[in-house]
């Protein structure tokens, strides 16, 4: 089996806050994962610390088995939360700004998905629509040619369409050879689509496991387990 | 498709494609949709559907031609049995289900009959 992410009692502290306690993670190739947990549990710190965008406090991290570095920022297509792309951009413009950014962006695939995703070339990003500017986020993010991909809470504030359309683009560009993140707090959304979660709570990992076995062995949905580990929020 | 929690996803899909197989929704010979397609379609992993595709080719339903795709089988008498099989399970579960309630094998067939004619 290959890990593509292995984290060894990793550790993140914001001054006196504990951000992320003693994690212990593998991520295997040709698998999709759910970063799980309210706001506030960690799930975007990790994913930052994966791209390279944080240093741990403490603890090991093997990204493709290497160091994290500037290196391993090229196997990593993070898709942070934020509006990441300039609003006076044309949509066109921002995959130039893209491929210029990185070597591995793949034009072609990035035209014929938004398409797909029904977002005209022409248009000004500001003046898309909130699923609109998500699935160009997207759209931008799958067309690396990555072996990491992390979507940070991809479908968070969308209309049913977007969400589909969003749905439907990781299944159908999911690459066996690579690894998936996806976090979330919309579990019944994605449950179907998930290999393995993770439930990340106040920092610290309180539940992981292959998704189906967790649904056999409790005999209920994946929603309904992350209502009952977080109920007492 | 809605998928319940009780039996796994993967399950759950060969159940389906070998009820569209028994009712002719899909036929002998017939080529399915590819993992992709298929997971797209019912929005679930595409690890699930390669599960679903080597089990029912480990139950000689489907067979795979290279590069080329996957397809329902053309021997009829596996289909015959698949039929077989699957009216086995549901009277399994009917019986069950009305031996819970109490009733004996006689009175299941009466109340069959009875069903049949309308009289229930």
């Amino acid at each position: 089996m290959n890990y593509l992410i292995n984290c060894i009692n990793l550790q993140k502290n914001y001054m006196s806050k504990k951000a992320l306690i003693d994690i212990n993670l593998k991520f295997q190739e040709g698998k999709i994962y759910g970063l799980l947990g309210p706001n506030g549990s960690g799930k975007t710190t990790l994913m930052k610390i994966f791209a390279d965008l944080h240093k741990q406090t403490s603890g090991e991290l093997v990204i493709c088995d290497e160091k994290p570095s500037h290196k391993t920022r090229a196997y990593v297509a993070y898709m942070p939360t934020e509006n990441f792309i300039y609003g006076w951009m044309k949509v066109k413009e921002s995959l130039g700004f893209y491929a210029d950014m990185y070597a591995d962006f793949d034009k072609e695939k990035a035209i014929e998905l938004l398409k797909f995703m029904e977002i005209d070339m022409n248009q000004k990003v500001s003046s898309l629509s909130t699923g609109q500017r998500a699935r160009l986020k997207i759209t931008l993010t799958i067309s690396r040619k990555a072996k990491i991909y992390m979507l940070d809470e991809p479908l968070n504030g969308l209309d049913p369409i977007s969400r589909s359309k969003i749905k439907e683009c990781i299944i159908d560009q999911f690459d066996a050879e690579g690894v998936m993140i996806i976090s979330t707090h919309l579990v019944n959304e994605i449950e179907q689509i998930l290999d393995e979660v993770v439930f990340l709570d106040h920092g610290e990992v309180i539940l992981a496991g292959e998704t189906e076995k967790m649904r056999l062995e409790k005999g209920k949905s994946l929603e309904e387990i992350y209502k009952e580990v977080y109920g007492h929020a | 498709m809605d998928f319940t929690n009780d039996t796994p996803i993967y399950i759950q899909i060969m159940d389906k494609i070998k009820s569209d197989i028994i009712t002719g929704k899909l036929k002998k010979g017939d080529k399915l949709m590819s993992t992709r397609e298929l997971a797209v379609a019912l929005k679930v992993n595409p690890n699930t559907v390669q599960r679903v595709f080597k089990e029912l080719e480990s139950e000689e339903i489907c067979f795979t031609k290279r590069g080329m795709g996957t397809f329902v089988t053309e021997d009829d008498q596996t289909l015959a049995l698949l039929k077989t099989q699957i009216a086995k399970e549901k009277i399994a579960q009917f019986v069950e289900g009305m031996k819970s309630l109490n009733m004996g094998f006689e009175e299941i067939i009466n109340k069959l009959k009875a069903y049949e004619e309308g009289k229930l």
